[in-house]
């Protein structure tokens, strides 16, 4: 492999990475603050994904896509919270477990039934529809560093609103000790509510960004749940940053796997969480 | 956060009365139904066998996995490999290696899996069977997308596997000898730790049980036991396919516990006649006004599930339970 493959496929590594960062973070901080496991959040990706393909033919507009979309996707979040998974929060996993396997055959469904079985193509924007020449017979297409500039902006974003606001110390806060922060004076129901909301956006944005890459198809939702399944454990449950170090780490394992031993390519990304969890049963960095 | 809930071990004289009546009706079946219906019979009572060994899991053990349908399907492909192009294999060597295959898969997986705990069991267990989902997805060589055909039911000598009804009984001993062993399982001193890592992991560990081993064990029996499922499936069927591996398997194994109630075996047996009923019935609605029902079987499923979820934890022995006990009758 010369070093131009090597940097489009270091590029396409962190590319797939960041994107499943999106969907993984949503998982991880769900699980980390209300306990929950959800397992319908890679039907989220899809929604967004046929948003963008019925939004973009209705208003022709990217960037109006995206704001609509993910406007409608945090309005469908908190109207799902209210009116189901907020109940769940204290049930069994196992009940969780079901209700969102539940969850998974309904949008599935409604999805057949709104927006039909075929499988569609989003148009990538005229302004990022462009390619990077690297040398004379290859390339890189902008739209991809876009995907990936996107992804790293709202990582950026959801680090900044954690880490430094008093929101995100508030969540923090419920997440490390539930009663006591509401015993403080923090509406901890309206908390949940955000951030179910925040992981229902990022899944739907991704999803969005994503469509005129990956093209919009029925399940697209349940493959890249299980590999956020993996990337969350490996990245330890309830730590965004060990979900962003973690699916950078199953992009580059999936991507140069594919590549350079493409007859165990599937295989490899789950022999990584294996050794990951022979050592750190945990996660690599626990909450 | 994931308090056990309370278990069905132990049940009203008349409900049990009850079951034993419905397994005598089980036993006449074949007298009144039709072929179809035999086989779906037969398809019911593989899975009640399934849904048994993820309830010694389940229900048992109080280990949520969602991966169980790996070791299911895997008994199956042996059977597919192990049957000759031009003749059948007999049924005394091909089920003890398949069973064993499957055994095998689960102890390997189940040293990884069993150290974790609550959430994460879920995930893992999930990730893994996807692993093996996909090893035989991918390759050609093992069937890849398509599957493979069995062609010829096992050879077991003093009977003929190949007539349905014959097939039947012969499942129907394999349903009872299961029932059976993971019932008296249950109450030996092994399930009785079982049962206490459920309730109080930490508890039994400090009391000086090797909790590892214990789980391990329950994994790899639990996983035996879908293999003899698996088996019988690819028997009865002639076809195995990457699905039985699915992450849809295994949740409909999770459902069908949860339908009939966990905990007492009887509820697994339930659970997995009812959901495949329902099943049966949602795929065959009729068109109402131009918009064909049974098409739609996955939003019915769905809603059902839900609705299961929020208005009957308990499953269906629960719920009769409660009714049996409340007419005075002694535990």
């Amino acid at each position: 492999m010369d070093i131009v493959n090597f940097l489009i496929q270091l590029l396409n590594s962190m590319q797939y990475g960041l994107l499943l960062f999106m969907l993984a973070a949503g998982l991880t901080l769900i699980f980390g603050i209300m306990g929950v496991v959800n397992l319908a959040h890679g039907s989220f990706y899809m929604l967004g994904a046929y948003l963008a393909w019925s939004l973009a033919s209705l208003t022709g507009s990217f960037a109006l896509v995206i704001l609509v979309g993910t406007i409608l996707s945090v309005l469908f979040g908190l109207l799902l919270e209210w009116l189901l998974f907020r109940h769940f929060y204290q049930r069994d996993h196992l009940d969780q477990v079901l209700l969102t396997f539940g969850l998974i055959y309904v949008f599935e469904e409604m999805r057949s039934i709104l927006w039909g079985d075929d499988v569609h193509g989003v148009a990538i924007p005229d302004l990022l529809s462009a390619s990077i020449p690297l040398t004379d017979t290859l390339s890189y297409p902008v739209y991809r560093l876009f995907m990936s500039a996107v992804c790293l902006v709202l990582a950026l974003g959801l680090y900044l609103l954690i880490s430094k606001t008093k929101l995100g110390m508030k969540i923090r806060a419920g997440a490390f000790n539930h009663e006591m922060t509401q015993a403080l004076g923090v509406n901890i129901k309206l908390i949940h509510a955000v951030v179910f909301a925040l992981g229902v956006g990022l899944a739907t944005v991704a999803g969005m960004v994503a469509a005129p890459v990956s093209s919009v198809y029925p399940n697209m939702g349940s493959q890249v749940l299980i590999m956020c399944f993996v990337v969350v454990v490996i990245g330890g449950i309830g730590s965004v940053k060990g979900a962003l170090v973690a699916a950078l780490l199953v992009g580059l394992v999936d991507t140069f796997g594919k590549v350079l031993l493409p007859q165990v390519a599937g295989m490899l990304v789950y022999v990584l969480m294996a050794a990951v969890l022979l050592f750190k049963p945990e996660g690599l960095f626990k909450h | 956060m994931s308090a056990p809930q309370s278990h069905l071990e132990t049940l009203p004289r008349s409900l049990n009365v009850l079951l034993a009546l419905c397994f005598l009706a089980l036993l006449l079946f074949p007298f009144v139904g039709t072929d179809f219906y035999v086989q779906m019979v037969s398809r019911m009572m593989i899975l009640a066998i399934f849904a048994m060994s993820l309830d010694l899991l389940q229900g048992v053990t109080g280990l949520v996995s969602l991966g169980h349908a790996a070791y299911f399907g895997v008994a199956g492909y042996a059977l597919a490999f192990l049957t000759p192009a031009g003749e059948p294999i007999s049924l005394y060597t091909s089920l003890p290696l398949a069973v064993a295959a499957s055994a095998l898969l689960a102890l390997m997986i189940g040293f990884l899996v069993v150290r974790t705990h609550g959430i994460y069991f879920i995930m893992v267990t999930m990730a893994f069977a996807q692993m093996v989902f996909y090893l035989f997805f991918d390759n050609k060589a093992l069937g890849g997308s398509d599957g493979i055909y069995i062609n010829f039911k096992p050879d077991a000598k003093l009977f003929n596997l190949e007539n349905k009804h014959v097939f039947y009984y012969f499942t129907i001993a394999c349903l009872l000898a299961v029932y059976i062993f993971l019932r008296r399982l249950l109450w030996s001193p092994f399930g009785r730790a079982l049962a206490g890592i459920r309730v109080n992991e930490h508890r039994m560990r400090a009391l000086g049980f090797d909790t590892f081993a214990h789980k391990l064990c329950a994994f790899t029996l639990a996983g035996a036991l879908a293999g003899l499922a698996g088996y019988l499936w690819g028997a009865q069927t002639g076809y195995i396919n990457p699905e039985l591996m699915g992450f849809h398997m295994s949740a409909h194994a999770i459902m069908m516990v949860i339908l009939g109630g966990m905990g007492h075996f009887a509820g697994a047996i339930i659970g997995a006649f009812s959901f495949e009923y329902v099943l049966h019935v949602f795929k065959d609605l009729p068109e109402v006004a131009g918009f064909n029902l049974g098409k739609h079987w996955q939003l019915w499923m769905g809603l059902f599930i839900v609705a299961l979820v929020v208005f009957a934890p308990r499953g269906i022995l629960g719920l009769l339970a409660k009714i049996f006990k409340s007419n005075g009758d002694a535990p």
